[in-house]
């Protein structure tokens, strides 16, 4: 029986509470607060009232058919996050952090973000709840996603761009857990995936294990049985987490999840730790592999996606690796525009650029297997934020 | 006796509170560190803290934040950070170092090896900032094993059980940060230090060092009345910052002999 993490937030040898001791007394109020709410009735009824008329769940299956035929094996079936409220799974823990939020009396809500879906939720819910939202987001970033800072603006919330570091999502972090160290009686950090320190990667798990939870009950709908095989793109694997998780004991599911491999993984330029063989390392709260030089300074990475270019990945997902029960993959750049005009032609979704990651896996598998097997892909978000990035890998000016 | 105990008993018997400075390791660049360490011990420091540079500095402000970005570019690493302790106990045996950092540098050599080579080059005690108790009991004992003194940070937010865990752990001296924020931040509210002490003493029998918002003569002769021992950080690096390679040992010295006089007055 697989039952993560123990009561120090530990997966195996990962995840843990590495923090600065200003917030181990923030960090242990929120394991104490959700500990106590996670099985409070009110709060579950709350929030799934909220998944349901305000996200829009539960998200459909959709069998991409044309896409499945175009490459003659496995059918593809689409997890329909992108349809969520906001364009992606984010909103699912963002509104499970900022219910919990409310009930500790929080008015302030920080938040770092990659591609600003998480920003963007977390602006989302800070307005539908009445608080203050900051968001912390790499300089990079800011320039490569425009449309959602806009989106964040609109909604109310503060954008900051961070010029330090790679100004990209790890720097987003640490400037947030900056915020946070000063802030921390007022401010509640809604983190956005499932790293970070204890309880963050198991709160965020169980918030977008909605996910999987739906898809184990649409799938037999659809095809009278599980998927072969679940897969999903990881960066710091939140929505990959979200969909394995209520899949880990169901026997002769394989669960995939695909990292950025960036200019590929022989580059040295990508961001893709599992794949890669990063070694064991420390950093944003938890013990996790992590992309480092020989001395332990975090070493930039690259993926054309800004929500998967993150040098490390979450506790759980370095455990099912080294426990085999999931698989870690890597697709590159040039690969994932490739799934991404695919969707775009064969069935009318534009997919996130993260998301298309994990499409590009699936149609590499595909042919490979019978037309009777089935391959599940987690469409974690809609590919609109990420116009800018692609009409300028193809030439065009907007 | 370690060093640092040494350092500090000395410094009770002289009824002073000990003057701790903070540099990091490598800035602005890696020949200056170890003239600007006996800089320090001759302006007056007691004990030095060393800052070893690493690329995310998450509890540190943009002052620090900086040095540790000046020190990377010349790629200085934890093994470098012990070549210049080395360098330093050529001519120094008596003024204690601590390094000060991040936890992952250490977990890339290696807590055993680490421990086996500070202790080798003479340091005296290691902080690392992101490892709480909770994580530290296998790293820590390395450093046991090899008779370095784990230094622990206890912050305003810290409850009693935390603080009497830290009891528990924590050697040399206990260093009691005092604002809710990163380094270089905001300014000291005096009359929680003062509120904040006799309770911290009621479980710590260690010296207690202060840091943390502490900008001048004044700010430190006025912490230096609450404590042990008085930290300074952004406030040298930002000395070292806007000092020449030709001038930062003098302006930093100039600096800490400020310090120095002012909390000998406490």
């Amino acid at each position: 029986m697989y039952n993560y993490p123990d009561s120090k937030g530990h997966f195996g040898p990962y995840g843990g509470i590495y923090m600065a001791e200003t917030l181990m007394p923030a960090v242990e109020e929120l394991r104490r607060q959700y500990e106590h709410f996670r099985d409070d009735p009110e709060f579950k009824a709350e929030f799934a009232h909220e998944l349901k008329y305000y996200v829009g769940r539960p998200s459909p299956i959709y069998h991409a058919k044309r896409l499945s035929e175009h490459f003659g094996g496995a059918q593809i079936y689409l997890k329909r996050e992108d349809l969520n409220h906001t364009g992606a799974h984010k909103i699912n823990n963002a509104i499970g952090q900022a219910l919990l939020a409310k009930r500790m009396g929080k008015k302030r809500v920080i938040a770092e973000t990659g591609a600003g879906m998480h920003g963007v939720a977390t602006a989302t819910v800070a307005a539908r709840f009445g608080m203050e939202c900051v968001v912390y987001m790499g300089a990079e970033d800011v320039q490569r996603q425009a449309p959602n800072v806009f989106r964040m603006k609109l909604l109310g919330a503060t954008v900051i761009p961070v010029e330090s570091g790679s100004r990209t999502l790890k720097d987003a972090c640490n400037e947030a857990i900056r915020d946070w160290v000063t802030n921390v009686e007022t401010t509640f950090y809604i983190f956005g995936t499932a790293a970070g320190p204890h309880p963050y990667p198991m709160l965020v798990r169980d918030f977008q294990c909605v996910i999987g939870n739906e898809a184990k009950v649409q799938m037999p709908e659809l095809i009278g049985r599980q998927p072969d095989a679940v897969i999903a793109c990881v960066g710091g694997g939140s929505n990959a987490i979200g969909i394995f998780h209520p899949y880990i004991d169901v026997p002769n599911v394989k669960l995939i999840g695909v990292e950025a491999g960036g200019h590929g993984i022989e580059s040295g330029s990508h961001a893709a730790p599992l794949t890669g063989n990063a070694k064991v390392g420390v950093l944003h709260g938890n013990k996790v592999y992590l992309m480092q030089d020989e001395n332990g300074q975090i070493i930039e990475t690259h993926s054309i996606s800004a929500g998967l270019d993150y040098p490390g990945v979450g506790p759980e997902h370095c455990l099912l690796k080294d426990i085999h029960r999931a698989e870690y993959v890597a697709i590159n750049d040039d690969e994932a525009i490739d799934a991404f005009d695919a969707l775009c032609r064969f069935e009318g979704i534009i997919p996130a650029l993260e998301s298309s990651h994990a499409l590009a896996h699936a149609m590499k598998i595909a042919p490979t297997m019978g037309k009777d097997k089935a391959l599940l892909v987690n469409l974690s978000g809609r590919g609109d934020k990420d116009m800018n990035t692609v009409a300028k890998i193809k030439g065009i000016t907007l | 006796m370690s060093r640092i105990q040494a350092a500090f008993e000395k410094l009770k018997v002289q009824q002073r509170r000990a003057l701790i400075p903070f540099v990091t390791a490598g800035d602005p660049n890696p020949q200056v560190t170890v003239p600007l360490m006996h800089g320090l011990v001759e302006a007056g420091a007691d004990v030095i803290e060393l800052g070893v540079p690493f690329s995310d500095p998450m509890a540190d402000g943009p002052t620090i934040q900086r040095a540790s970005e000046r020190a990377l570019k010349h790629n200085v690493s934890l093994r470098d950070v012990l070549g210049m302790v080395a360098e330093f106990r050529k001519t120094n045996a008596s003024t204690p170092v601590v390094l000060m950092g991040y936890g992952n540098p250490i977990e890339a050599m290696g807590w055993e090896t680490f421990a086996k080579s500070a202790a080798a080059v003479g340091v005296d005690g290691v902080l690392t900032v992101d490892f709480p108790p909770e994580e530290s009991h296998e790293a820590f004992a390395h450093l046991e094993a090899h008779g370095l003194d784990p230094i622990f940070l206890l912050a305003p937010t810290t409850s009693d059980e935390r603080i009497a865990e830290v009891a528990k752990l924590a050697r040399g001296y206990v260093y009691y940060v005092s604002l809710k924020g990163v380094t270089g931040a905001g300014h000291l509210d005096l009359d929680a230090i003062a509120e904040k002490l006799p309770h911290l003493r009621k479980y710590i029998s260690l010296p207690i060092g202060v840091g943390f918002g502490i900008r001048d003569a004044e700010t430190a002769l006025a912490v230096a009345k609450l404590c042990d021992g008085v930290v300074v950080g952004s406030r040298i690096v930002q000395e070292v910052e806007n000092s020449t390679e030709q001038d930062v040992v003098a302006n930093v010295g100039k600096l800490v002999k400020e310090l120095r006089q002012a909390i000998d007055k406490a």
